[in-house]
């Protein structure tokens, strides 16, 4: 009788474990499918090219320059708008109005705008910056993006502030610091490479960001650096040429896929690096 | 006494009025500076009820149009300009339910694995390994379910469900039509490996966070490691999963790219989950730049409203949720 139980018990207690070994094992399969076959296919297409042509039309060859540099100028001046007003916004959540009910409140909004439905983000600067003007814009893009950058930034200047040991304050304010100076010299250098990390994952983020550049920066066949006009981008070209029946189209936007990713994995990897060699220091 | 000295020493008259000045000059910064901080902060606060009354505004003539009737219509006909909202929520809703359906008992299992059974020189890598599947771009998961996931799908999977519930009553309208590929179900398996990290990774917060003794306690009666789990772990951290399922959620209800490339974009209502469909992010995104018409373009943006409203909520959910067990934690 108690062996039967016994046996039973073992054997769900095997089942189980091998499923959770099976779970994690699919999990990681999963990984190396994507991403060997994004290698894969991408690699196939990949040249010095990709870097010095325009996307050409079906049926002829080109490369991914316009994208790449629209892609560039559109994540650098989003990280340039939302970096400074999310670390701002952080400083005042850790510092000043660290016991303040506002900032319980701004919180959770911010959390809830860090995992918001991106491509309502899009709808947004259509209805604030798109539609007012008359034309989609370079300009309506970056700033999509800047909304996405902006709580990513915001959490991780919290965050990281709350670390600093408060011993730190007290002894800048016991010197006769203003709060100011304190927080420029003392607070965010003992928090700069948790702040860091934080503007590298919101670039992570916003650089495979597609449904938000959809209706603002829209795309461009043609070489483009003018804000004001549309502006052609990785992910709405990849998006663009994978759906298209053009067999040269989707090597493109393979290979487009391939640097993106790249991109993405390297900033993410770095990112914890930082984090990882402050801890050990 | 300031006044005494002040008499003491005309000299030092000076010195002092350039003290107080330095030191009005460093009050000014430092209220300068935190009133800027303080509106940046703010500005969160405007950035979402931007969001909200942006979308509200756009949203007025369809929504005064149609009604209350936008809710629950299926059809959806740019040429009659007659749009319902009824297919895309149904999309959203059964592609989540299925990603879910799917991402949670992995998760779970994942999250038991890491903390119970894998050796300790491995969790770190594979954990970080789970973690890159959230890391990828949504694009790359859609231009794979393209091309690789819903061709395999459709000479695997799908036919093998067709075939074995194609007798069973019920089981069989589920399960029935041609093999696609492209459709409600590869929508959904897609957003299972998306949303897999987020309940994973907090999963594993979670259980790592239960009390040893509790652990130690139940194995000292004799307990096996998966009953451990069952029994102890797992109802321990209940709230903390809900919070981490709640939060992949969100994901999944908003998830655009991935969902737009394989969910083959067909405005219709269709009993089997092999069918294709569509889903509220994949309509704004296939139709709004190609959207002729106030009407149209506003019936999509109120699509986005209910979306917004949607995911609002369940984020918000999470967030208490997750609120619970840091406050419990820490």
């Amino acid at each position: 009788m108690n062996r039967t139980i016994y046996g039973a018990r073992s054997r769900r207690n095997t089942i189980a474990m091998g499923l959770s070994l099976a779970a994690t094992l699919l999990g990681l399969g999963w990984l190396v499918l994507v991403l060997g076959a994004l290698l894969w296919k991408g690699l196939n297409g990949f040249s010095l090219q990709i870097f010095t042509e325009m996307t050409p039309p079906p049926g002829s060859d080109g490369g991914l320059l316009n994208p790449i540099v629209g892609s560039l100028i559109m994540t650098s001046l989003a990280v340039i708008i939302g970096t400074p007003i999310g670390i701002l916004a952080g400083t005042y959540m850790a510092e000043y109005g660290r016991h303040e009910k506002i900032t319980t409140v701004i919180r959770f909004i911010n959390d809830i705008l860090l995992s918001a439905p991106s491509i309502v983000v899009g709808l947004f600067v259509y209805e604030i910056l798109v539609r007012p003007v008359g034309h989609f814009s370079g300009l309506a893009g970056a700033v999509a993006l800047a909304v996405l950058v902006l709580p990513v930034v915001v959490r991780a200047t919290e965050d990281m502030l709350l670390l600093v040991p408060q011993p730190l304050r007290e002894a800048a304010a016991a010197m006769g610091m203003p709060r100011v100076t304190m927080i420029l010299n003392i607070a965010y250098r003992a928090a700069r490479a948790g702040m860091m990390t934080g503007v590298l994952l919101a670039i992570a983020r916003i650089s495979g960001e597609t449904a938000p550049l959809l209706f603002t920066a829209l795309n461009n066949q043609f070489w483009s650096t003018d804000l004001m006009a549309p502006m052609p981008s990785l992910p709405a070209v990849i998006f663009q040429f994978a759906l298209s029946p053009y067999h040269d189209w989707q090597k493109l936007a393979w290979t487009g896929a391939l640097l993106i990713t790249l991109a993405v994995l390297a900033l993410s990897i770095f990112a914890r690096l930082l984090t990882a060699s402050r801890k050990e220091s | 006494m300031a006044d005494l000295a002040l008499r003491h020493d005309q000299g030092s008259g000076n010195y002092s009025a350039a003290q107080s000045q330095v030191l009005s000059r460093l009050k000014l910064g430092d209220i300068l500076f935190q009133h800027l901080t303080r509106s940046c902060a703010i500005l969160v606060l405007v950035l979402l009820s931007g969001i909200i009354i942006s979308l509200l505004i756009g949203a007025l003539p369809a929504l005064r149009t149609f009604g209350f009737d936008f809710l629950i219509t299926e059809r959806w006909n740019p040429v009659t300009e007659k749009f319902g909202a009824l297919a895309p929520i149904y999309g959203t809703l059964i592609t989540s339910f299925v990603a879910m359906a799917i991402a949670i008992p992995l998760g779970l299992l994942i999250a038991i694995f890491l903390t119970e059974l894998c050796p300790q020189s491995l969790r770190r890598p594979i954990g970080i390994a789970i973690e890159l599947l959230a890391g990828i771009p949504s694009i790359i998961y859609g231009i794979w379910g393209l091309f690789f996931f819903a061709p395999f799908l459709q000479s695997t999977l799908q036919p093998f469900l067709i075939a074995v519930f194609g007798n069973v009553p019920l089981l069989s309208s589920l399960f029935a039509g041609p093999p696609y590929g492209i459709g409600l179900l590869t929508a959904g398996l897609i957003l299972a490996i998306m949303v897999l990290p987020f309940i994973t990774s907090i999963s594993r917060d979670v259980f790592e966070a239960v009390p040893p003794m509790l652990k130690e306690a139940a194995y000292g009666l004799g307990c096996t490691t998966w009953e451990v789990c069952y029994s102890v772990v797992i109802p321990y951290t209940r709230v903390g999963i809900i919070g981490g399922v709640m939060l992949g959620l969100g994901r999944a209800l908003g998830e655009t790219m991935a969902v737009t490339f394989v969910i083959g974009n067909a405005h219709r209502i269709a009993a089997s989950i092999l069918a294709p469909g569509t889903t509220i992010s994949a309509t704004i995104a296939n139709e709004f730049t190609e959207a002729v018409g106030d009407l149209y373009t506003s019936s999509l943006i109120a699509l986005g409203l209910i979306l917004f409203v949607i995911t609002f909520i369940v984020l918000a959910i999470a967030r208490y949720l997750l609120l619970r067990i840091e406050r419990r934690i820490g």
